[in-house]
């Protein structure tokens, strides 16, 4: 660490630093994502119009669509966070994968669940077996894997490792989730929304989209911000810092 | 380094043939599981033609990982693992040797048993070859995949059933791919595109699975 | 995009269960987790005070 005046980013690698930083940003994230959910909410039921194809059964997407991304785009940021934990061997970064988890985990069902209920209408099945929904289902289960392996293993070091090495080897499953629909041409749609074509959907389910799944991401910011502080909580419960803040709670 | 492979499967394979009843028991278990199915469902020729490949497929899935307990973790509890930690050979040598032993003795005899329970199922002799090959490429995945989550889970309490949470949604495509293969050949679609993706699977697989389980045994022992 | 009616917005074109059973259900499970992440870190602040109390009446002692 350096001791000159300058201002350093690392400073906040420590959990007594980052806590109150935490405590200070969630609030504003928490709003946030109240009011890009509320905006996202308005235009997908009283601006974006009814589709010709499935009727207002496509209304699901505003859910399905944000969720799935934010399913597979919290397991590459609790992958990073592991692997920089078991690689530079700081205790925060595998904290906040720890904090990630639960709310990745959330997103997917999500994503599995209105997707059946989306399926159903308009495929006329509630399930099938293809590429992508059989990956988000097993991206399910790396999730409750990953949040398992850290449940058993009682010493921290350890516990914050192994998971780093699950979750690593459980990336290849993401970038499988997101081509499935390039590679293998079964049920569910292809990509509608690409990074260098001009989208093919309307542009207000596509505004709607992509509002609400800001709004999804603010709000696992939020979610994961207040988790990795009752995370700190109770690792660094040994330390003077922590006996200060909860004599201070209560 | 292949002395020190060598003298891993040497020590692997004698120390199975001296408890030749473990070795045993996964392949009875493969048997009897696979033989549960027609009595379940009944012996209808037609029905049993279609279930084969995912049965006999999921039964060899469930047999390996049963016997990844004896991968890791009798080495670990006899302190010889700590001793390969400490060996001057690279843990990932080490690891492959022990991985390789663990096919030879878990997933090679289901490779042979797998025409005889085949018949079982009453499957045309195309797709008996199809299903042998696909698990003589398959279950040495398997045993890659297997490896890394034997490792991980290392004397945690539990560890046998956290084991398959871990390892079985690893499992899914070689399972797919490798039952899809026998399909594929029942329907006359020709099973290259599956066999080749498995093969694909057990290059990546050769690559980065000892690597990862030497990490994960290194985690497991400090 | 114009209802008419309460009526129609709940139905839904006829998808309704399926729209609003999606919406519903994300809603509570959001909610779920905020009251959980709640419930935790009073749990955490509560468990942590009775163990800050007992480790002083200990070096008291």
């Amino acid at each position: 660490m350096r001791t000159t005046g300058r201002f350093s980013w690392f400073y906040f690698s420590s959990p007594q630093s980052f806590y109150p930083l935490a405590g200070a940003l969630q609030p504003w994230f928490a709003g946030l994502a109240a009011i890009l959910c509320a905006v996202g909410l308005y235009i997908s039921f009283l601006v974006a119009p009814t589709d010709a194809q499935q009727g207002e059964a496509y209304r699901i997407i505003f859910i399905h669509v944000p969720a799935a991304w934010m399913s597979m785009f919290l397991y590459l940021v609790m992958g990073f966070w592991s692997g920089v934990g078991l690689v530079l061997n700081t205790r925060l970064s595998s904290m906040v994968a720890t904090a990630l988890a639960p709310t990745g985990a959330l997103f997917t069902f999500i994503a599995l669940w209105t997707g059946a209920l989306w399926g159903k209408p308009t495929w006329g099945t509630w399930w099938v077996w293809d590429a992508r929904l059989t990956s988000e289902l097993i991206l399910l289960f790396l999730y409750i894997g990953f949040m398992a392996l850290q449940a058993a293993i009682d010493d921290q070091r350890r516990s914050d490792k192994a998971g780093a090495v699950l979750a690593l080897v459980g990336v290849i499953n993401i970038p499988i989730i997101y081509f499935s629909v390039k590679w293998w041409s079964t049920l569910h749609q292809g990509a509608s929304v690409s990074m260098t074509g001009a989208p093919t959907m309307a542009k207000t389910m596509l505004l709607g989209m992509l509002i609400m799944a800001l709004g999804f991401w603010m709000y696992s910011i939020a979610a994961t911000l207040a988790r990795v502080r009752c995370v700190i909580l109770e690792r660094e419960r040994q330390t003077d810092w922590v006996a200060a803040e909860i004599g201070r709670q209560s | 380094m292949i002395r020190a492979l060598g003298w891993v499967l040497r020590r692997d394979l004698l120390l199975a043939f001296r408890r030749r009843g473990d070795v045993v028991n996964a392949l009875v278990f493969f048997v009897i599981v696979v033989s549960l199915f027609p009595l379940g469902v009944g012996p209808e020729a037609s029905q049993l033609r279609n279930m084969a490949p995912g049965v006999l497929w999921v039964a060899a899935l469930l047999a390996c990982m049963l016997s990844l307990a004896r991968l890791f973790a009798p080495d670990h509890q006899d302190g010889t693992l700590e001793q390969m930690l400490l060996a001057g050979e690279p843990l990932v040598v080490l690891v492959l040797g022990k991985v390789i032993s663990h096919w030879l003795m878990s997933g090679l005899p289901l490779v042979l048993m797998a025409p005889l329970l085949g018949l079982q199922f009453d499957l045309p002799a195309d797709s008996l070859a199809v299903l042998c090959v696909s698990l003589l490429i398959g279950t040495p995945v398997l045993s890659l995949i297997g490896s890394v989550g034997a490792a991980l889970t290392l004397g945690v309490r539990g560890s046998g059933v956290l084991v398959s949470l871990l390892v079985l949604p690893l499992y899914v495509p070689v399972l797919i791919f490798g039952a899809g293969s026998v399909v594929a050949t029942a329907n006359g679609t020709g099973a290259e595109a599956h066999l080749l993706l498995l093969g694909g699977f057990l290059a990546l697989s050769l690559v980065l699975a000892p690597w990862a389980t030497a990490a994960a045994l290194r985690i497991a022992m400090e | 995009m114009n209802w008419g009616s309460w009526q129609n917005f709940f139905a839904m074109g006829g998808y309704g269960l399926y729209v609003w059973g999606s919406y519903v259900v994300t809603l509570v499970a959001l909610i779920v987790e905020i009251v959980a992440l709640i419930t935790r870190r009073r749990g955490v602040i509560e468990r942590l005070t009775k163990y800050y109390a007992a480790r002083r009446s200990n070096h008291e002692t």
